[in-house]
């Protein structure tokens, strides 16, 4: 059960294509499913289950990015203003109509996706520099359009109060209610993203991401291809703002700016291009990231400044770190966590003969 | 219709535009010679602004030297930062060439005001305040020197181009970075020099918008306004990029002047992007630019 194979010697492509490439990928994830799901919600406090939910929430966005990104190889910068379109359509489904979430989550995802693809259609025409600028455009002007329509933004403040989640007549309202609310919906996206990316149309994503020119020569319609890459990549993204909003209970584009696109962004590079494993540990690195930023820097931070200003410090060294290490992971690790990962493995798996 | 209204918005956009333009060369020249797409290029105007501001006001240098210290800080770290971070960058994806200068920036937005403190800063370089009144024109006076550096400047830097032995070389390099080397041309040194050209480039638009706007941090948003000008001059031509920013200042005056009143602001940020999208639409490579042909 716990021996491991010593190379690669698949011989047919069903065992290539495999979920579980080994009998102990089964048990792992069972291990991983029982952790998360009974012994997590008992052994932590709020504070720790809060932590797993915003990990659970930019999993989801990540991992939508990720196919965008790192499968299909288009770029996009505006990925906030389509979480905040997933945001904003489910807010006003939930708040004038009083659908439930099973109704507005999925309807967030899919005006996302619409306007996803809205914005991806220059993709055929223009790609690099230009293709991250026009995302970029799109980021500013949905913004815009947002925050200047009382209609979808509720006017004041530009916010819409989001009521909790009920679930069978149950209000999930506290944060281990909430939990397993937002990570079965990680889990799917999870399990989703797996088997797209093993099934014709990621192998076609791939393809493109490879060789444009050739992908088209073998048959695959590019233009088709990379719409359903925006519209399901921004699905992934609208579905992740409904979910933050529910976990805030509040819809409000300020948490969706560029500097939010930026961070996943980052979670993408940092967990690895091209890889679902990578979205999962580039989301859980970059959200603990400014959590541990402030705890060190509460801890150690006084000894060099006073306590007024230390709030203000705190948020420079944010930035350095966060800048910092996003260039050292791209001129060290350009593969990602998830390249790390496979060199830990790589390194057992001849473990004690390593060559 | 008033006309003196619409004629005071068209000049002051134009002097606007040319203070743009001069910030969108140092992008143009990066992307030309090394294929690096900088977004970080308002925070190379930020960080030389703040280190002028931070010399002069901070530790009371007077103008001309810490403007000295800023060119040389300026020089040495863009030399710096293209052979650490640009370099190992080199053939990857355009995505982590734009992430790493997104890091880059996120790093200089903290450290400038962690080393020079955060507040906002005067920069004055003996530009006086009264406005500029010429017949029936109301014109800012740092409005018009900044203007008249940026020509000056621009028209420098394009006889370096088109005349220099080292402009040539570079727009070799631009071209084909194989055929450069095989014309015996150190292309790795041209790298260089191109980053530290945009960090000298920076370093004049810090001055001229810093004692514009004022130096803080804000001073950044205007990297984002270098994009739309990119797009809109295409990316071949100093003249491309002059008359991209003069659409763009134009653009945001007139906007700002007779749309803002209807729909409650906002609109000077976000014209010159609806712009740009309607001229992607007809001309994929800008109104300038040259359509690139892919070969397998």
């Amino acid at each position: 059960m716990f021996h491991r194979e010593s190379g690669y010697f698949k011989t047919t492509y069903q065992a290539d294509m495999a979920l579980y490439p080994l009998p102990i990928g089964r048990y792992a994830i069972i291990a991983v499913g029982v952790v998360f799901f009974i012994l997590c919600p008992f052994f932590l406090g709020e504070y720790y289950l809060s932590i797993i939910n915003l990990v659970a929430i930019a999993v989801v966005g990540a991992l939508g990015l990720n196919i965008l990104v790192g499968y299909t190889n288009q770029i996009s910068i505006g990925h906030a203003a389509f979480m905040s379109v997933g945001a904003y359509t489910a807010a006003n489904l939930a708040t004038k109509l009083d659908l439930p979430f099973w109704i507005t989550l999925p309807a967030g995802g899919a005006m996302a996706a619409l306007i996803g693809m809205l914005v991806g259609i220059p993709s055929l025409r223009i790609k690099g520099l230009y293709l991250a600028i026009a995302t970029l455009a799109a980021q500013f002007i949905i913004e815009w359009i947002i925050n200047h329509t009382p209609t979808i933004s509720g006017g004041v403040a530009a916010s819409i109060e989001m009521p909790r989640p009920v679930f069978f007549g149950i209000e999930l309202a506290n944060q281990a209610e909430l939990y397993y609310f937002l990570i079965v919906i990680a889990a799917i996206a999870i399990v989703g993203a797996l088997n797209l990316v093993r099934s014709r149309i990621g192998r076609s994503f791939i393809a493109i991401r490879d060789q444009e020119i050739a992908a088209e020569i073998i048959g695959i319609n590019v233009f088709k291809t990379k719409l359903i890459a925006f519209g399901i990549s921004s699905f992934y993204a609208g579905v992740c703002g409904v979910m933050y909003t529910y976990y805030l209970g509040v819809a409000n584009y300020e948490n969706f700016q560029l500097i939010t696109s930026i961070d996943y962004l980052a979670m993408v590079i940092i967990g690895g291009l091209g890889s679902v494993l990578g979205s999962i540990f580039g989301a859980i690195f970059i959200t603990m990231l400014p959590i541990a930023i402030r705890l060190i820097m509460e801890s150690v931070g006084t000894i060099f400044v006073d306590d007024a200003a230390l709030a203000q410090v705190i948020a420079q060294f944010r930035l350095i770190i966060f800048g910092g290490l996003i260039i050292v992971f791209l001129i060290v690790e350009p593969d990602g966590l998830a390249k790390l990962w496979q060199n830990i493995r790589n390194y057992f798996r001849f473990w004690p003969f390593s060559y | 219709m008033e006309w003196q209204f619409l004629f005071e918005l068209t000049v002051n956009g134009l002097l606007t535009g040319m203070m743009y333009a001069l910030i969108a060369v140092g992008f143009v020249l990066i992307y030309k010679s090394t294929d690096a797409i900088n977004f970080a290029q308002g925070e190379f105007v930020m960080i030389a602004a703040i280190v002028v501001a931070g010399m002069a006001v901070k530790y009371g240098f007077p103008i001309v030297a810490a403007i000295g210290v800023g060119l040389l800080f300026m020089i040495v770290f863009n030399f710096a930062l293209e052979r650490v971070v640009l370099r190992p960058m080199i053939g990857r994806p355009v995505v982590s060439i734009i992430m790493a200068t997104i890091g880059l920036a996120l790093v200089l937005q903290g450290a400038g005001p962690l080393v020079f403190g955060a507040g906002t800063r005067p920069l004055d370089i003996g530009v006086p305040d009264e406005p500029l009144i010429i017949g029936p024109l109301f014109m800012t006076p740092i409005d018009v020197v900044g203007a008249g550096i940026s020509i000056v400047f621009l028209a420098v830097f394009g006889w370096f181009f088109m005349k220099s032995r080292k402009g040539v070389a570079m727009r070799a390099v631009a071209d084909s970075h194989m055929i450069s080397m095989a014309m015996g041309i150190n292309v790795e040194r041209y790298f260089a020099l191109a980053w530290i050209l945009a960090g000298v480039v920076a370093l004049l638009g810090g001055l001229v918008w810093g004692s514009a706007i004022g130096v803080d941090t804000q001073m950044a948003a205007l990297g984002l306004k270098v994009f739309p000008v990119v797009i809109l001059g295409g990316l071949d031509s100093i003249i491309g990029v002059v008359v991209g920013g003069l659409i763009i200042g134009v653009c945001e005056a007139l906007a700002a002047g007779y749309v803002d009143p209807f729909v409650g602001g906002g609109t000077k940020d976000f014209t010159p992007y609806v712009l740009m999208i309607l001229v992607l639409m007809f001309r994929p490579y800008g109104i300038f630019g040259k359509p690139i042909i892919e070969r397998i």
